[in-house]
């Protein structure tokens, strides 16, 4: 068997249907192999980045890895940026790049670079495959790396003589276990007694949630959901997390951290017990560290030992997937028979009502503008009741849309938390509605964001895929000129989207069908066309210009400092960051 | 409301100077495979931790094994970071803070060689007053000829240290190091 054709079948083997890439001289031989199957099918993206955020949108709407394929130098290059995000938000990608041949590696040969010195501190691990005989077990390798344990994107990198090798095949059943790469699954079952403790005797308990609860599955979703029912604690997420608890749940809280609502940021900052689930104390959860959750134990479930004590000291570990160490959770306390000091909770619950009184999502609304919040608003009213997916691109935007759509299931939003890259939602859509074919697939982008991967709309055409963006349109970069008005003085450097296209016509030119609405009253009808179009569609929204996003904890300060919107006027949030917090990012 | 933290500057500028600076020596056990050794010195700067010396190689040949030595600086959470980033990287087997180790041995340090070549060039008193020195400190002569000493010396970072600022001033004009050797005292092996 060739090289080229024991990586697809490889890829057979580990189950894969779609594979995302773009070819080129360095994988020609796989590309040929491609050609001559059907078990999985090839979608062609018009760049490399492209494909590296749809197969993070496939991953995250499936749970399943997405893998990429692309080639040598430029296509490696390309791939960075979707890498480093994949890494940051743990997404699973298996990445397979074509190589220069071997005898011309280190030779600065046409499209030669060196990849796996590039992707190296942007993947979880990566291989340059030296000999035919080590490529099976490499292809398997990567799947399992990119999956289990904390997942994340690796890269195989493959020259181009390998790929016309000959030799044998293996398939996954003959792996033998990892010389040295064992993730732990399974919690230490005292440390869970424990924690069973801690929760029965807290007084002012929260949950707070991340992106672990959704790597770690569906079922460790349902246990979470039952853990919050049987104890009753309130429940708060950030960014990636959201979807593992529903937001129409009793106990929601609503999104924590810079952008996150009132009563969720001052339920972390007064709880007694703060129970960490698969999340890791980034600094846009934080705020100022010094501040962070002064009267409170911590307990923190995560499967990466170096997320523990990382940034925020805790009193109780748990290294563990999320889900098993959810399952002994729940089994414990209810075997235990405890409950939480009921009148304890009552008072703590009143007072996070008298938080949630402060309506810190409020804005005023117009008749003449469109709000962008209520854009959001009415775009979850009309698509609640549908199985949608809800992608999004980086900004003021992601923030509303986190702020203003409700997600009651998991793995339905698919966002850039970590590295927050601009561009990453329209690949993303599309990701995501190859992996669900009957679904409703938005991605609420921005003007400026949009831009960033607007060629991917030439995919979605090719591969009849009825994605919509709905793009919040501004004509700036919000959130840039947020913080040109918080930090520097309203000088609005290059932060306005100048030239933009006709969105309308843009949509027409690859064959999509474009919509403009500037008017609030025409927002639902518009909103309800865009649903009944069966092609891909822009939704060019122009909405209120000047809009900003709060609440805020401005940089550099605590949970309970935060900027309301009822506060937000011109003098408060040009003095709302001090001169420390105009360093931080 | 929050009135203690008030006048407390920013998170990021208090973490720095938190907690007092600490040496450690690690013993980190990796597969012998391309690249093993960038990953680790990557992480190292990637992540903006300190390498004061390092020492790699092949120590178990059957098996492939490389053990890396590092002697680094940091807080104590900065070096329990350090072992965990370490013990992440996927041809990573063990990772073991010797330090540590030693303490719970109630010694001050583990078992720790290094060795260097120090080059010294000279005539006269200089070079005999050199060689009384190397005598004492237990350093041999590897190579010379009338005009020059190559002293191979063994011993604690400290000791060698102590050799190299001595021969300064009798014409030191070139040195070589290992890096520090280390292993836990007594029976067990990591």
């Amino acid at each position: 068997m060739t090289g080229a054709e024991m990586v697809l079948q490889a890829l057979r083997d580990q189950g894969v249907k779609h594979v995302f890439g773009y070819p080129g001289g360095a994988v020609l031989p796989i590309y040929d192999e491609i050609i001559q199957q059907e078990d999985i099918e090839h979608i062609l993206v018009r760049h490399e980045q492209g494909a590296g955020h749809a197969a993070e949108g496939y991953a995250r709407s499936t749970g399943k890895p997405g893998v990429v394929l692309v080639t040598s130098g430029p296509g490696a290059t390309n791939m960075v940026t979707a890498l480093t995000d994949a890494m940051l938000d743990s997404i699973p990608l298996v990445c397979i790049t074509g190589q220069v041949p071997t005898h011309l590696i280190g030779n600065d040969a046409f499209q030669e670079c060196d990849t796996v010195g590039i992707t190296r501190p942007c993947t979880k691990h990566n291989w340059l495959v030296k000999r035919i005989e080590d490529l099976p077990r490499i292809m398997h390798e990567a799947f399992y790396v990119a999956t289990s344990g904390r997942p994340g994107p690796v890269v195989v990198d493959i020259p181009k003589d390998i790929q016309f090798a000959t030799g044998d095949y293996e398939g996954p059943s003959n792996m033998i276990a990892h010389k040295s790469y064992r993730p732990q699954i399974k919690g230490d079952i005292e440390a869970i007694r424990h924690a069973v403790a801690m929760i029965a005797a807290a007084k002012r308990p929260v949950l707070y949630t991340g992106g672990g609860v959704i790597n770690s599955g569906p079922q460790a979703c349902a246990l979470l959901r039952e853990l919050v029912e049987i104890t009753g604690i309130p429940i708060t997420s950030t960014l990636m997390g959201l979807g593992a608890y529903p937001a129409s749940g009793e106990r929601w809280l609503g999104m924590l951290g810079m952008h996150g609502t009132y009563e969720a940021n001052m339920a972390m900052h007064e709880c007694d017990l703060m129970i960490n689930v698969g999340a890791r104390f980034d600094d846009r959860i934080t705020g100022r560290l010094d501040a962070f959750s002064p009267g409170s134990r911590k307990i923190h479930i995560d499967i990466d030992p170096s997320s523990i004590n990382k940034t925020v000291s805790v009193d109780l570990p748990i290294i563990g997937d999320v889900g098993h160490v959810l399952e002994d959770m729940v089994r414990i306390f209810r075997a235990s028979g405890k409950k939480l000091d009921q009148a304890a909770m009552k008072a703590w619950n009143g007072k996070i009502d008298t938080w949630r009184a402060r309506n810190s999502l409020a804005y005023r609304p117009s008749d003449d503008f469109i709000m962008p919040q209520y854009a959001i608003q009415r775009l979850y009213e009309h698509t609640k009741d549908r199985k949608t997916f809800v992608s999004t691109e980086v900004g003021q935007h992601q923030m509303w849309a986190a702020q203003f759509y409700g997600f009651e299931a998991p793995n339905r939003w698919l966002t850039s938390g970590g590295l927050g890259t601009m561009g990453y939602g329209m690949p993303a859509a599309i990701g995501a509605q190859v992996a669900n074919p009957d679904a409703l697939v938005i991605d609420i982008a921005g003007d400026a964001s949009i831009m960033m991967n607007i060629q991917e709309m030439s995919t979605a055409t090719q591969y009849n895929l009825p994605v919509k963006i709905f793009v919040l349109n501004n004509q700036y970069m919000g959130m840039v000129r947020q913080w040109q008005q918080l930090l520097h003085g309203n000088r609005l450097s290059h932060s306005y989207t100048d030239s933009l296209p006709d969105f309308v016509k843009l949509a027409e030119a690859f064959g999509w069908h474009g919509i403009c609405v500037d008017k609030p009253a025409a927002l639902d009808d518009a909103i309800m066309e865009m649903l009944e179009t069966p092609k891909p569609v822009i939704f060019d929204c122009r909405v209120a210009n000047l809009a900003n996003c709060f609440p805020m904890i401005p940089s550099g300060k605590a949970h309970n400092e935060m900027l309301l919107p009822d506060e937000a006027n011109d003098e408060a949030v040009a003095t709302a960051i001090s001169k420390e917090g105009k360093a931080l990012v | 409301m929050n009135a203690q933290n008030v006048n407390a500057p920013s998170a990021y500028f208090m973490a720095e100077v938190s907690e007092k600076q600490e040496t450690h020596t690690l013993s980190v056990l990796v597969d012998n495979e391309p690249g093993v050794l960038a990953r680790v010195i990557g992480l190292f700067s990637g992540r903006g931790y300190n390498i004061d010396s390092l020492t790699v190689s092949e120590t178990e040949h059957e098996k492939h094994l490389s053990r890396i030595t590092i002697v680094t600086t940091g807080t104590p959470q900065v070096i329990e970071q350090i072992r965990h980033q370490l013990e992440r990287l996927v041809p990573v087997h063990r990772v073991t803070d010797l330090t540590v180790e030693a303490h719970a041995q109630n010694q001050d340090k583990p078992l720790e060689r290094e060795l260097a070549l120090v080059k010294v060039a000279g005539l006269g008193e200089k070079r005999l007053e050199a060689l009384r020195l190397a005598d004492a400190f237990r350093a041999t002569v590897i190579d010379a000829t009338t005009e020059h000493f190559v002293f191979e010396i063994t011993g604690r970072t400290n000791k060698v240290e102590q050799f190299i600022s001595i021969m300064g001033p009798l014409g030191l004009i070139e040195v070589s190091r290992t890096g520090v050797a280390a292993l836990q005292r007594g029976a067990k092996a990591l």
